[in-house]
């Protein structure tokens, strides 16, 4: 049926030979799929293979055969504290926060079509990590409450940006700037905040704006999994919307784009990620900002990068979180080497676009 | 250059032909010298109330007579506690003063230099990059002296005005507001993990650090001041005399250059002093954020687009909005005090919003 | 599905009724009516801010009406599911935005967008339906070349390519030769009169230049403070009368030499040869 699709193939077109564009065109798309696979198949492989180091190395070094035999439920002599419950839940976390981080993070800068618009730079993160420090300091809570606290903050301070930005349609431009001085906002809050806090409730705020995967356990794990398993799927049902947008709202409506839901849609699961996320283990500094254009370097403009991203951010939080414990003499919350990674970004994003100026 | 000030005298007349066109286009002109002149002089004049209510109120309450006389007593032992607290809000009140007068000169030069209604030390990330350098100081080169943290603070902001610029230029579309904001934000994390990172190993100064990091002019002396006021008196005069290239300017390099402007060296020199002023403010206080936002913008509306008044008006406003920021932090928290970064980012971050939305998307 | 098989001419209808159109309190359309025949070339001229604009983007959707409606076949194109009225009204906007490093092929690929479901993987028919755009619009060359590197007149051809791509009887362009020069503003138009002519697309575009659009359209609207001023043959709307109402300027009309229609010639203040 799509066949006949193709009206003009009997009336001739002006120039060219049909025959070898088509095979041009085939043949590039099949290069496209090859090297979209190529990628995540790599990519998967490494965080496979991250994830297992992160479970052996440490204080003690524990081979993979008593690993493998904690993960399934024996009882290793040493190994089953160290490993099932120090160090088992804290790479799930850093694979799945990465993940979410990940993805949140391209959705925002594929929607808003900027490297810079992630939800960490343009404040949407920054409504969870000042509740957590708002619930340990003044509230004094902890636990699921203070995640809870923090998930609804998250969103609520993600809807207040999406609200002040609409006027007659929400301009991404808009949404950035009202982001970026609601972040402002929040900090000086939670600046305020820790001027007052004790010496233990500050230790562990900063934690909480840093991110750090330090003595997480399964409960935080669970609900971010969960998010990570319903608001996945979300998003990648919305993968070929989202590539749409990049041509602008307009040729993405006349494509058959409903922009404004497809909009709506992915903010509300990116969002909430990105809150699970934090409330579990902070807003690990520019997982969110670092994995899309990464992936978006590793894939080329082959095809979506959700799930490129999503590996993407896995590997640097389980890479920084090795970093941050063993490599240095200091111990590191993971989200300070994250942070710290984002500043070479940067000055490659400056060197790279002045190439591209270069030769256009 | 004369062009400036007659495109701001006829501006009136153009918009209403009818009434203005018979009349001598002097007139207008000379009304509205008048206007702002009174505007200014009406500025002065709230600052000079502010700078009484600083002196008067803080955590301890000290009654009008004790005030004057401890004024009266200036540069004698002090006596009594009454006094003592008095003597301190006084440098207080100037440090507020003339930071507040830094930074509201440096964001309305920023904004004429970038062409961009949302440049602040603040957003830009200026003020976290001079914080950073001045931690590196503190943390590896054990720099704690004044007027080490002054040159290291100014070094730190101007490396950051650079790399702000240079990062939001990259691309097609030149440095648009929205480019420039977002660079700014992401150096202001870069530049936050990196304080953490140098802090974190050092407990030792992990407390120095904070407390100058949160910032504030509480804990003002007059040596401090004292080390900052040249550089301060520097920034100020070269953003005074970049006034009217400023205004050039204004009207895009194409055309600065066909009026006879040496657009580099105008903007470089412009810059220069925004960079002085905004480093040396924030050696001494602290970042500080939002002044330099919300002043110009609130100045534009009575002294409108003439650097020459923008300016001044800007020192004068500038000082007032940190001065009755810092007044109220210590009314709202007594018997604590809130500091005055803080206060301004509560009042700045709205305005902010507030003029994003106002614009039209594609002026962004 | 089926409707849209014709393989020599388009049999869609597009007409608008009524359809009145404001931003806040300004009214930029009120009361307008308008039919597009299938099978021709439409251009809507107008002077700025006479609702050019506002009408192809009423027509293709992206606003909607205060009052009236846009039909599409006497369904309500602003009722109608996106993908389907986006597998039979193409739209190319003013100022499309293309995303870094995106190549040619990959962009006109974006085009299947409509035709495609969320578990399909892009079939052979999808390929065949890029190869066409790119012939159609002579890009084959370009194909593997990012967006970014082309010139203006090719990246017009680029993003036309992309909107056959979407294999539409009904194509929309918002002023698409604007940022050209006039060699490639005549290549655009001889594309689209191609297209036309070969496929027998319906078109409609908004065009400044008076001349070009009485050459290259079967029927031009000038709209004239939101309404439809005359709406015809060429040679039956460019009077001199005409000109004056909805420009505001003396011309004089005669011959164009080349295709034998109207052609506007402005009258200004100077230069104005005696007689």
């Amino acid at each position: 049926m799509t066949a006949t699709l193709t009206p003009t193939a009997s009336t001739g077109s002006p120039t060219g030979s049909p025959a070898g564009t088509l095979a041009k065109v085939t043949g590039a798309r099949l290069g496209r799929r090859r090297r979209r696979a190529l990628v995540i198949g790599i990519l998967s492989v490494l965080v496979v293979a991250v994830f297992a180091a992160s479970l052996m190395v440490g204080r003690t070094f524990y081979g993979p055969a008593e690993v493998l035999g904690v993960v399934f439920g024996q009882d290793v002599d040493g190994a089953t504290f160290t490993v099932g419950t120090l160090r088992l839940p804290r790479a799930v976390l850093a694979v799945v926060a990465g993940a979410c981080f990940g993805l949140g993070g391209v959705t925002f800068q594929t929607m808003l079509r900027n490297p810079l618009a992630s939800p960490d730079i343009i404040g949407i993160s920054s409504g969870a990590s000042a509740a957590a420090a708002f619930a340990i300091i003044v509230l004094g809570i902890d636990g699921p409450a203070r995640s809870a606290f923090a998930i609804v903050a998250g969103l609520g301070v993600a809807l207040l940006i999406y609200l002040l930005s609409s006027k007659g349609g929400v301009a991404g431009t808009r949404l950035i700037l009202v982001g970026i001085g609601i972040a402002a906002i929040l900090t000086s809050l939670t600046n305020y905040l820790l001027s007052r806090a004790g010496s233990w409730d500050l230790q562990e705020a900063l934690r909480w704006l840093t991110g750090s995967l330090n003595g997480v356990g399964w409960e935080q794990v669970l609900p971010t999994l969960v998010a990570l398993l319903v608001l996945a799927p979300v998003l990648l049902g919305q993968s070929a919307n989202l590539e749409s947008l990049t041509l602008g709202d307009d040729t993405a409506a006349g494509l058959g784009v409903r922009v404004n839901r497809t909009r709506l849609v992915a903010v509300i699961a990116a969002v909430g990620l990105v809150a699970f996320a934090t409330a579990a283990c902070g807003p690990i500094a520019f997982v969110a900002f670092l994995s899309g254009p990464i992936a978006a370097r590793l894939l080329g403009p082959n095809g979506s990068l959700l799930v490129p991203s999503a590996l993407v951010g896995t590997l640097l939080v389980l890479v920084a979180d090795l970093v941050g414990q063993f490599a240095i003499g200091t111990r590191y919350p993971v989200g300070v080497v994250t942070g710290v990674l984002g500043a070479p970004f940067l000055l490659y994003l400056i060197v790279r676009q002045h190439r591209i100026g270069a030769t256009s | 250059m004369t062009l400036t000030a007659t495109s701001t005298a006829t501006r009136p007349s153009r918009r209403r032909p009818g009434t203005d066109a018979p009349r001598s286009p002097a007139l207008p002109t000379r009304t509205a010298w008048r206007r702002r002149l009174a505007w200014l002089g009406a500025g002065l004049v709230v600052l000079v109330l502010l700078c009484a209510a600083s002196v008067a109120i803080g955590s301890r309450t000290v009654d009008m007579p004790a005030i004057v006389e401890a004024l009266g007593s200036l540069g004698e032992p002090v006596e009594g506690l009454d006094q003592a607290a008095v003597v301190k809000r006084i440098p207080r009140t100037v440090l507020a003063l003339v930071v507040g007068a830094a930074l509201g000169v440096a964001g309305a030069v920023m904004q004429g230099v970038t062409r961009n209604p949302l440049a602040d030390p603040g957003i830009l990330g200026i003020n976290m990059g001079a914080s950073l350098a001045v931690v590196v100081g503190m943390a590896w080169f054990g720099m704690f002296a004044a007027h080490h943290m002054i040159w290291m603070a100014i070094l730190g902001a101007a490396l950051t005005a650079v790399l702000v610029y240079a990062i939001a230029s990259a691309g097609r579309s030149g440095a648009s507001p929205l480019k420039l904001a977002l660079a700014g934000a992401a150096l202001t994390a870069v530049a936050t993990s990196f304080i953490t990172a140098v802090a974190m190993p050092r407990g030792d100064i992990s407390a120095n650090i904070r407390s100058w990091q949160i910032g504030g002019v509480g804990g003002a002396a007059w040596d401090a001041i004292g080390l900052v006021a040249p550089f301060l008196a520097v920034g100020m005069l070269l953003a005074l005399a970049s006034a009217r290239s400023l205004n050039s300017l204004a009207l895009g390099d194409d055309l600065a250059a066909g009026l006879g402007e040496r657009v580099m060296l105008a903007r470089g020199l412009a810059a220069l002093s925004s960079v002085l002023l905004a480093g040396a403010a924030t050696a001494v206080a602290g970042p500080i954020g939002f002044v330099g936002l919300v002043v110009p913008h609130a100045c534009r509306l009575l002294a409108g687009p003439d650097h020459r008044w923008l300016l001044s008006y800007s020192a004068v406003a500038g000082a007032g909005l940190l001065l009755a920021s810092d007044v109220l932090g210590r009314i709202i928290a007594r018997p604590s005090e809130i500091d005055v970064g803080i206060l301004t980012a509560l009042i700045g971050a709205p305005f902010f919003i507030h003029i994003v939305r106002q614009r039209k998307v594609r002026e962004l | 599905m089926t409707t849209h098989l014709n393989l020599t001419a388009s049999t869609h209808e597009l007409r608008a009724e009524g359809l009145a159109v404001g931003y806040g309190e300004r009214h930029v359309l009120s009361g307008l009516d308008l039919e597009i025949e299938p099978g021709t070339v439409t251009s809507i001229v107008g002077a700025n801010a006479s609702g050019k604009s506002t009408l192809l983007r009423t027509l293709s959707r992206l606003l909607s009406p205060a009052g009236g409606q846009v039909l599409l076949d006497g369904r309500s194109v602003h009722s109608m599911p996106s993908k389907e009225l986006a597998r039979v009204l193409g739209l190319l906007p003013q100022s499309p935005v293309s995303p870094d490093g995106i190549t040619v092929a990959d962009l006109v690929g974006r085009g299947r967008h409509p035709h495609q479901r969320m578990f399909r993987a892009w079939s052979a028919a999808d390929d065949a339906a890029v190869a066409h755009a790119l012939d159609a619009t002579a890009t084959a060359d370009l194909a593997d070349r990012p967006v970014d590197e082309l010139s203006g007149g090719q990246r017009q051809r680029v993003w036309i390519a992309m909107v056959l791509a979407q294999q539409t009887d009904l194509l929309l362009l918002d002023e698409p030769t604007t940022f050209l020069d006039v060699s490639h503003q005549i290549e655009v138009l001889d594309l689209l009169a191609d297209l036309n002519r070969d496929r027998g697309t319906t078109i409609v575009m908004v065009l400044h230049d008076l001349n070009l659009a009485a050459r290259y359209s079967d029927r031009l609207v000038a709209l004239e403070g939101g309404r439809v001023y005359a709406a015809g043959p060429a040679s039956a709307v460019l009077t001199e009368q005409c000109v004056q109402d909805v420009f505001g300027l003396r011309s004089r009309i005669i011959d164009d030499p080349v295709s034998g229609g109207p052609l506007v010639v402005p009258v200004g203040r100077h230069h104005v040869a005696a007689g």
